[in-house]
This record gives C-alpha cells, sequence and structure tokens, in this order.
C-alpha cells in the first residue's frame, strides 16, 4: 500500500478507520483541536459529541458490552482527561475492551503546570493493560496498532494513548501495519492433555458438582461450547451478574446468580458442592463471600485466559490457562472420555437436593398495597419486553433487583458495572449499547441517585433521537447504602435521603424526552406499554416505589456465603 | 504464613517508565519492595531488574503471574538462593576508629573492601560482597559511627542459564 503524508491527528483518524471504528465517544478541548479538525472530513467515523467525558467512556463501554467490538473514547488535556478515569477504571475491573485516546500539551511544555495539563499516563497507569504517550508521530501508528491488539485480545481491557499537540501537528508517512510484531505479544503456553484428564476425572466422580460461570464467556463468546458442556454434565449452574445470559436463565440447569444477594438456593448449592468449575470467572468476593468459609468441602476447576488469576483469591486443583472458546470444548471432549472409560457419577441425589433449596427458597416478593415495588417493575418490564431486551442498570439495590429478577436468556444482555459499581453507568451504558445495536430495544433499570450522576447525557441521547427507555427505580433515597445503614448500622441514616428533586418528569422534558411517572401498582402497566411504545428518542419514567424495601438475601458482610439475612 | 522473602529478576524493555510500572504494581497489590536495583544487559533494548520482595501472605507465583501482565516485562523468575549468586555495592563514611586510620586499613582489608578517602576525622569505603556480610560490615563500622551511606540494593544472577530464559 502506498504511503501517504499525513499529520499526526490525520493518521489518528486514518487508524481508527481502518481498524474498523464505528463511533466515537468525545469532547473536543484545546488539545485536540488538530484531531477534531482532522475528523471534521472523516466519513467513516461517526463522532458521537458528549457532554461529559466519564459518559463518553461509559457509553464506549456499552457500546463494547452490547457488540463485542472495541469502544472508542475521546478527551481533550488535563480535566477531559481526568474525566475519563471513572470509566477506564470501570473497565478495567469489567475487562471491557476500551481506547481511550487524550490530546495533551506540546512536549516542550510537558512537565511544567501548563494550562490543563495532567500526568494522565501517570494518573491511568494502575487502570489500564497499558498506556502511551506518543513522543515520535512516527510511532503512532504502530502504537495505535498496539492499542486496538492489546484492547481486544488475551483477557480485554482498556488501554490509553496520550498524543502531545506537536505530534498531532507533526508531517509523517503514513503506513498502518499489518500485524504487532515484538516478542511482548507472545502466546500463552497451550494446556497440556493431561490437565484437561485431571479436570474431566474430577468432574466424572464429582457427586455434588457446580458449574460457576463469570463474564469471560461473553468475552470469548462461547455460548455453545458452553452449553455443550452444561448439558453433558447435567451439573447444576450458577452465575456471577456478569455471567447471566452466558447460559440462557431459563435453561432447566440454571439457578441464576448466586453471591452477596444471589438466591439463597443458588448459595446453598455452591456452599455444598465438592467440585466447582470455574469458568471466565475470578471468584470475587461479591460471590465468595468470606473466603476461608468458601465451598468448604469443594475442589476447584479453574479455566480461565488469565493466568494472574488462577489461585489469586481461590486455590485451584486444576488450571487450564486459556480462550475458555477452545478450552471448554477440549474439557468436554476429555469429560465424555472419561465416561466412556469409567462412568458417570449419578446426580439424581444431589439434583433432587437442589430442587428441594429452590422450592423452599425461591425469590419472591409480594406486590400488594398502594406502594409499587422495585422487583414488581423489574418483574413487569421483564414480562413486558419477552426477557429480550438489552438492559443496562446503574449501581445499587435496583441493580440488584435487576439482576435477580430480569432474567436473560442471550448473549450480551445485561450491560452493568460489576467490579467497579460505578453509579451513572446505566444512562451512557444505554445510549452506547443503542448506538451499536440500532434495531435492538435497549432499556434501563436506573436509580435515583445513579442517574443523577450521568443526566447531562440525555442531550446526547435526545440529540440523535436514540430510543431508550430508561427507567428510574425512585425510592427517594441511596437506596443500598440505606440498607445496610438499616441492617448493620442500627438504622443510622446518615447521608443517604436523596428527596423528592429533582422532577424526573420535567427534567426528562427539558432535554427533549419524554417523561413519564408511575406511582401506583395500577397504572404502571400502562406506563410501561406507553415507554415501550414511544419510538420518537428517549423515555424517562419516574418510577415510584416503596422507599424502604430491602433487596434480600443478602450475605452479612464478613460472613460466609451460606449466611445469608432474608431470602425466606 | 510468616512473611518470606524472595529474589526476582525481571528482564524488561528498556522504555521510559518501566521502572514506575513495575514499582507502582508492586505498591498496590500490597507487595513489599526491599531493595531494587535496575541496570542495562547485554541487549541494549533490555534492562535487567533485581527486586527483593518481602511477602506477607500471597505466594510469590502470584508476583511473578501479576508482573508479567505488565506489557514491558518480557520474563519475571524468582531465583532460588542455590542456583543464584548474589552482590550489592555499599558506600559507607565512618568515623575514624580510636586507632586512626591503620585500624580503618586492618579492617577494610578482612572485608575486601577498599578505602577511598580519608580526611582527618572520617575516611569513605567502598566494599561488593553478598548483602549479608555487607550487613556485617555496617554492624562494625557503626561501632566506629556511620556518618552516611548507600547501598544499592541486590543484584542476582543465575550460576547457570535456565532453560526457557
Amino acid at each position: 500500500m502506498p504511503t501517504e503524508t499525513l499529520t499526526g491527528a490525520a493518521a489518528l483518524v486514518r487508524c481508527l478507520e481502518l481498524e474498523g471504528v464505528e463511533f466515537v465517544f468525545g469532547h473536543p478541548g484545546g488539545a485536540t483541536l488538530p484531531i477534531y479538525d482532522a475528523l471534521y472530513h472523516s466519513k467513516k467515523l461517526h463522532h458521537v459529541l458528549v457532554r461529559h467525558e466519564q459518559a463518553g467512556a461509559h457509553m464506549a463501554e456499552g457500546y463494547a458490552r452490547a457488540t463485542g467490538k472495541v469502544g472508542v473514547c475521546m478527551a481533550t488535556s488535563g480535566p477531559g482527561a481526568t474525566n475519563l478515569v471513572t470509566g477506564i477504571a470501570d473497565a478495567y475491573m469489567d475487562s471491557t475492551p476500551m481506547v481511550a485516546i487524550t490530546g495533551n500539551v506540546a512536549q516542550a511544555m510537558i512537565g511544567t503546570d501548563a494550562f490543563q495539563e495532567a500526568d494522565i499516563v501517570s494518573i491511568t497507569m494502575p487502570i489500564t493493560k497499558h498506556n502511551w504517550l506518543v513522543t515520535d508521530a512516527k510511532e503512532l501508528p504502530r502504537i495505535m496498532k498496539e492499542a486496538f491488539h492489546l484492547a481486544r485480545s488475551g483477557r480485554p481491557g482498556p488501554v490509553l494513548v496520550d498524543i502531545p499537540k506537536d505530534v498531532q501537528n507533526t508531517l509523517i508517512d503514513f503506513q498502518y501495519p499489518k500485524e504487532v510484531s515484538g516478542t511482548r505479544y507472545r502466546a500463552l503456553p497451550k494446556p497440556t492433555s493431561k490437565q484437561f484428564q485431571d479436570a474431566a476425572s474430577l468432574m466424572r466422580s464429582a457427586s455434588r458438582p457446580v458449574l460457576y460461570l463469570g463474564g469471560g464467556i461473553h468475552s470469548a463468546g462461547a455460548y455453545d461450547e458452553v452449553l455443550d458442556l452444561v448439558e453433558t454434565t447435567g451439573a447444576p449452574v450458577v452465575t456471577t451478574v456478569h455471567g447471566k445470559g452466558a447460559l440462557p436463565e431459563s435453561h432447566r440447569q440454571s439457578l441464576a446468580m448466586f453471591g452477596m444477594h444471589g438466591a439463597k438456593f443458588a448459595n446453598y448449592t455452591v456452599q455444598n458442592s465438592d467440585l466447582l468449575v470455574a469458568v471466565g470467572a475470578r471468584f470475587d468476593d461479591r460471590v465468595t463471600g468470606r473466603l476461608a468459609d468458601f465451598a468448604p468441602n469443594a475442589k476447584i476447576v479453574h479455566l480461565d485466559i488469565d493466568p494472574a488469576e488462577i489461585s489469586k483469591n481461590v486455590a485451584a486443583n486444576v488450571s487450564i490457562i486459556g480462550d475458555v472458546k477452545e478450552t471448554v470444548p477440549e474439557l468436554v471432549t476429555a469429560y465424555k472420555r472419561a465416561v466412556e472409560k469409567y462412568g458417570k457419577t449419578d446426580l439424581s441425589a444431589w439434583w433432587k437436593q437442589v430442587d428441594n433449596w429452590r422450592e423452599m427458597f425461591p425469590l419472591r416478593y409480594r406486590q400488594e398495597g398502594d406502594k409499587i415495588l422495585p422487583q414488581y417493575v423489574v418483574d413487569l418490564l421483564h414480562k413486558k419486553t419477552k426477557g429480550e431486551a438489552i438492559v443496562a442498570t446503574g449501581v445499587g439495590e435496583h441493580q440488584m433487583f435487576a439482576a435477580q429478577y430480569y432474567r436473560t436468556s442471550k448473549p450480551r444482555q445485561f450491560i452493568t458495572s460489576g467490579g467497579l459499581g460505578t453509579m451513572g453507568f446505566c444512562l451512557p451504558a444505554a445510549i452506547g449499547a443503542q448506538f451499536g445495536k440500532p434495531d435492538a430495544l435497549v432499556i434501563g433499570i436506573d436509580g435515583d441517585g445513579s442517574f443523577q450522576m450521568t443526566l447531562q447525557d440525555l442531550a446526547t441521547a435526545s440529540k440523535a433521537k436514540l430510543p431508550i427507555k430508561i427507567f428510574i427505580v425512585n425510592n427517594l433515597y441511596l437506596g443500598m447504602v440505606r440498607q445496610w445503614q438499616e441492617l448493620f448500622f442500627e438504622e443510622r441514616y446518615s447521608q443517604v435521603l436523596l428527596g423528592d428533586c429533582p422532577d424526573f418528569v420535567k427534567l426528562a422534558e427539558a432535554y427533549g424526552c419524554l417523561g413519564l411517572r408511575a406511582q401506583t401498582p395500577e397504572e404502571l402497566p400502562g406506563i410501561i406499554d406507553r415507554a415501550l411504545a414511544h419510538k420518537d428518542g428517549p423515555v424517562i419514567v419516574d418510577v415510584r416505589v416503596k422507599e424502604d424495601e430491602c433487596c434480600y438475601p443478602i450475605v452479612r458482610p464478613g460472613g460466609a456465603l451460606d449466611d445469608m439475612l432474608g431470602g425466606e | 504464613m510468616a512473611a518470606t522473602t524472595h529474589t526476582i529478576s525481571l528482564f524488561v524493555e528498556n522504555t521510559p517508565g518501566v521502572l514506575v510500572r513495575i514499582a507502582g504494581l508492586f505498591v498496590r497489590r500490597g507487595f513489599n519492595i526491599e531493595s531494587i536495583a535496575a541496570g542495562p544487559t547485554e541487549h541494549p533494548e533490555f534492562t535487567r531488574i533485581t527486586i527483593v520482595v518481602r511477602l506477607e501472605s500471597k505466594p510469590v507465583e502470584q508476583v511473578l503471574k501479576q508482573v508479567q501482565k505488565l506489557l514491558p516485562v518480557l520474563s519475571a523468575r524468582e531465583l532460588q538462593a542455590q542456583d543464584r549468586v548474589d552482590r550489592e555495592l555499599m558506600l559507607v563514611r565512618a568515623h575514624l576508629p580510636p586507632g586512626g586510620i591503620d585500624e580503618a586499613h586492618s579492617v577494610v582489608r578482612r572485608y575486601n573492601a577498599r578505602i577511598l578517602d580519608i580526611s582527618n576525622a572520617s575516611f569513605l569505603v567502598e566494599a561488593t560482597a553478598t548483602p549479608e556480610e555487607l550487613d556485617t560490615l555496617v554492624a562494625l563500622l557503626n561501632t566506629f559511627g556511620i556518618q552516611e551511606m548507600c547501598r544499592t540494593g541486590r543484584v542476582s544472577l543465575e550460576r547457570r542459564p535456565q532453560a526457557n530464559a
């Protein structure tokens, strides 16, 4: 391919085009003027002008989680860059592929406390897979190639490329590398057949096995492979909040989510297992409870692409490092061979126990009286969307209710901030998801506290006429904190009352969106219908719910996974 | 589990900020750095870093796996005591002992160290030895009174090349 002479800024735009980037969620500034000038002429890139860079980063996340592609966000130097930090940290914790691009002051000014200067490379070192300060414009194409490769390969995650203004203005002979080179991008050693045999042997002989599915299955796109594993072994299946949809939750073997707010029967099943097969999950503290007491009699088989997660929190008896899309089928093959040779352990007694727990401790709520219950909102939304919507959430009680009651069945449906738990995630993530999946029904289940953290980007959704429907589960409180204060701080409600402000309907209308309000259980179905039918742009629904409803069950803080409050 | 000390040898790209990335990782994961020494190698694009890390409860494998996730790190290995040679360099300025410069010389000779500078009240010593031997010399010089000292931290190299270096 013949080279062309381009400025660094134009080269950046060309790199994004060549990487197949559809959307850049960004906000311009002084240090990115050359880039935005180059963007002006791009026909292939669609730049979405955000109202706050944090929202831009969450949009990139929502896009990435809904489509599986790399999300791209852009900010100027200084405060623009630092406004990205929360979103980058969020992507880091949830292994979301993201390329964040920031402008910086000219290199001669770096280190002089220049106007809008921030050392964003140092600031984001702990929260990126890697980051770069581009000091030589000739290096930019190679760096962008590496950035995208790193974001999407192995365990996905965010990267950041910081481009000083003088580099943006420097002319280079542009040529985009065909592949990343160098010893650093080395492939992982392949697992041995013995590891598969050892795992298969444990699985075959276990009498109380459990499959524990996490977000890595979405990253790998290993849905068919996991379904095969589930049905071949016949074991009960639990998932993390990110693992939702890795197996359809309607599957008869699915116990859905376990962990701090998982169903009681799911937690009992895990705690009483004699073998846990973890696939694309990392034994996070939200699912393990007190580590010393986690699944005390279970051997652990751990399949993951990140070697550092093996035995980080929980020691694995057998570990298989690799892309689960490849390792799961090989495990199934080894398992079938083991069963053929030695027979399969009968799981009917185990299932009898599990089904017994399922019957005794279902997730339930009783919608009666004149206050809407948050569980009812989610349940009704699930019915009215046939469980097929893409659901983005904020963080808090509403998020846990959404995870409990919006049972998903398709890949990449449930888009939530799990590891970092970022309030304000819902609206921008829904926006990003809708851009990525323009024909999909995208709804948000948000909290009144969470919604206010990023609401300025209602403007972005409104201008683009995105038909997203955000349901604010409005209890006038910071619900999850309030719950902890009720349960563990003797009802000392310190700084959790948000109150009846703002008027979300008027706010929606101020942003050119449809605003609706539901205050009684009787009017809720009709309001939801109206919201779902609205196609001309965003809908914000202020759903007034019972103020003091707590999310049960809840694992006692510092407690073992089977030490739960509520859930009877 | 009692605290354990490990010597880790890293082979890393010689690019700006590599040391910061590695040190930052150790700090935020709670891997306590007792000493860190970095320097050029037989390949100009690569640096070797020797880190002595003190771990309270984590296995050293976790440290090695985490540090290998960093892009500029090409390899990370623990060097076992029996497989490696350790050295450290130290400069110390101490008060002259009661016996004057002659006593200073005889002490220093026993440790294979050198006197680089003498004044009427102090002398400056250079010593290269294992960290443990340097500790002993420091204790001895302390009886004279140490004015100032600096140590490089341990550098280590394996006696034999490893199969997958």
